[in-house]
């Protein structure tokens, strides 16, 4: 009920011209925006621009967090190689790094995508080893007592052991992902979302950069939404 | 294969135990475990000191200790869970083991985690047959397809005998598998796992804090002390013994007496079964 009150306020005040459209734009002005940008299909470009670039990051991302998840998990040494650094580097705020990432890759796609990777690969990692580790010694040593093998402990103890630590650190490494494409687009870009709400704010044009960040919280809503349903498909054993 | 009585006591009313190898007509040389000099230590603690023993095929053995005589360092051994060198153990054939909890993969439905147990045979129709067959003599069938977290604790152990009895195992391993069960379920869980012991026949090695459970289960008692075989006893009257008969009553005072409990009055009586 609030939201809808909110929403009719918002409208006076704009149609009473207390909040001027350089301030913020009225709701109805900005269902207009938004029509006017689908219809001549920028919002779309922009939006595919903008999830071209986090999908690039998060598999990266993903990828190198998870392979140095199993390999501190699996083996001591594979620990002790992995996990220190990671410890280390994961208390470096990894925003600070843009500068770093500028003067080595320029402001090309390159630092955008390696700041989304970054900040996929630590969640994913962290949560993904802890989950590997917490796996009980019970199950290990029944699994020994059948003879599996080391592939099949892998298979059918580790991995679906280690799966719903796994999941949590792949929730929160997605909003990760979206925040850094956000800042990343801020800082510099030339296509996709951020480059949409950078030219508007040019213009003071407001509605567009509220539309833009409309869609950003709705890709947000959408991916966690996908885990959600990844979660509960894939434990279903634990209720 | 001469099995010592160790503490003399034993000797009046207790059979000498080589006679049940002489009843049963196995050859010494059809033994599925053979235990000899086994040490184990961690650190400074000598937890086995040079143990011998010896569990022969078809044959029901109980191993009764108080907590720390080395009871589970033997069992871990002879599941293999501990390195052991080939001349301190010799196990002829496969070992399967039941545990305390059941240890049930969550993740696994239950018939999966029968099946598991063949995870090494190729045909996965056969090792779906063996589960189910398994499971059926366990008296869950209907179970198949549920998740270990919504079975009982009774039920969930039963699970956990047919993931070890479908591998058909030469050596059955059981480690307290009745002592988180309550007392209804566990004289189920007694008649059970006789019924699949006389129909399946693999040497059994039950270990347990409960003096009445190895009398009522077993064909050979054990008692474990200081890391060795202290004492033990043939039972030779047949299954379905009844707790006031004297032969019974006799030998559970002994073991009573091996594992150190002192109290004298409680002659026969229920209950007070087991050390700590």
């Amino acid at each position: 009920m609030s939201p809808l009150l909110i929403l009719l306020a918002w409208q006076s005040l704009s149609s009473a011209g207390i909040l001027g459209e350089d301030v913020l734009a009225s709701p109805l002005q900005i269902v207009a925006t938004a029509a006017e940008l689908l219809a001549d299909g920028t919002l779309q470009a922009a939006t595919a621009t903008s999830i071209t670039r986090v999908l690039s990051g998060f598999l990266i991302g993903a990828t190198v967090g998870l392979v140095l998840a199993l390999v501190a998990g699996l083996s001591r040494i594979g620990e002790d190689v992995v996990d220190p650094p990671m410890q280390m580097l994961r208390t470096l705020p990894h925003f600070g790094l843009i500068p770093l990432f500028i003067v080595w890759m320029g402001i090309g796609e390159t630092p955008k995508i390696a700041l989304i990777a970054m900040g996929v690969a630590f969640p994913l990692y962290l949560n993904t080893f802890a989950g590997i580790r917490s796996v009980d010694r019970k199950f290990l040593e029944a699994a020994h007592t059948l003879n599996l093998t080391r592939r099949q402990r892998l298979r059918h103890v580790i991995v679906p052991g280690a799966l719903p630590q796994a999941l949590v650190g792949l929730r929160q490494s997605l909003g990760v992902a979206w925040l850094s494409l956000i800042v990343a687009e801020t800082v510099s870009a030339d296509a996709g979302l951020g480059y949409l709400i950078n030219d508007a704010r040019e213009f003071l044009k407001t509605d567009v950069i509220v539309v833009g960040l409309a869609v950003y919280s709705l890709l947000g809503l959408l991916t966690d939404t996908l885990v959600r349903l990844i979660e509960r498909k894939a434990l279903t054993w634990r209720s | 294969m001469a099995l010592v009585t160790k503490d003399p006591r034993q000797r009046s009313t207790a059979r000498p135990t080589n006679r049940v190898g002489a009843q049963r007509r196995e050859s010494a040389g059809d033994s599925v475990a053979t235990v000899s000099e086994l040490h184990r230590s961690f650190g400074a603690t000598h937890v086995l000191r040079g143990l011998d023993l010896e569990i022969r095929r078809g044959e029901f053995v109980a191993l009764l200790g108080r907590s720390g005589s080395g009871k589970s360092t033997l069992l871990r051994s002879l599941a293999g869970l501990d390195p052991t060198s080939p001349r301190e153990l010799k196990v002829a054939g496969a070992v399967s083991t039941a545990f305390q909890e059941p240890r049930l993969l969550p993740w696994r439905k239950v018939e999966d985690n029968v099946a598991l147990a063949l995870a090494n045979s190729p045909r996965r129709r056969l090792r779906r047959e063996h589960a189910r067959h398994a499971l059926d003599e366990v008296g869950l069938a209907e179970k198949r397809d549920a998740w270990p977290l919504s079975l009982s604790g009774g039920q969930a152990q039963r699970v956990s005998l047919a993931r070890a009895l479908v591998r058909e195992p030469d050596l059955l391993l059981l480690d307290e598998p009745f002592s988180a069960l309550d007392a209804l379920t566990r004289i189920e869980m007694h008649r059970l796992v006789i019924a699949l012991w006389k129909r399946h026949r693999p040497g059994v090695l039950l270990v347990t804090h409960d003096v009445d459970e190895a009398i009522a289960l077993a064909d050979r008692l054990l008692v474990l002390d200081c890391g060795q075989v202290a004492a033990q006893w043939a039972l030779t009257v047949p299954r379905g013994r009844r707790r006031d008969d004297p032969q019974m009553s006799v030998t559970r005072n002994q073991v009573l007496d091996a594992l150190g409990v002192q109290d004298r009055t409680r002659t026969g009586n229920k209950n007070e079964s087991g050390a700590a």
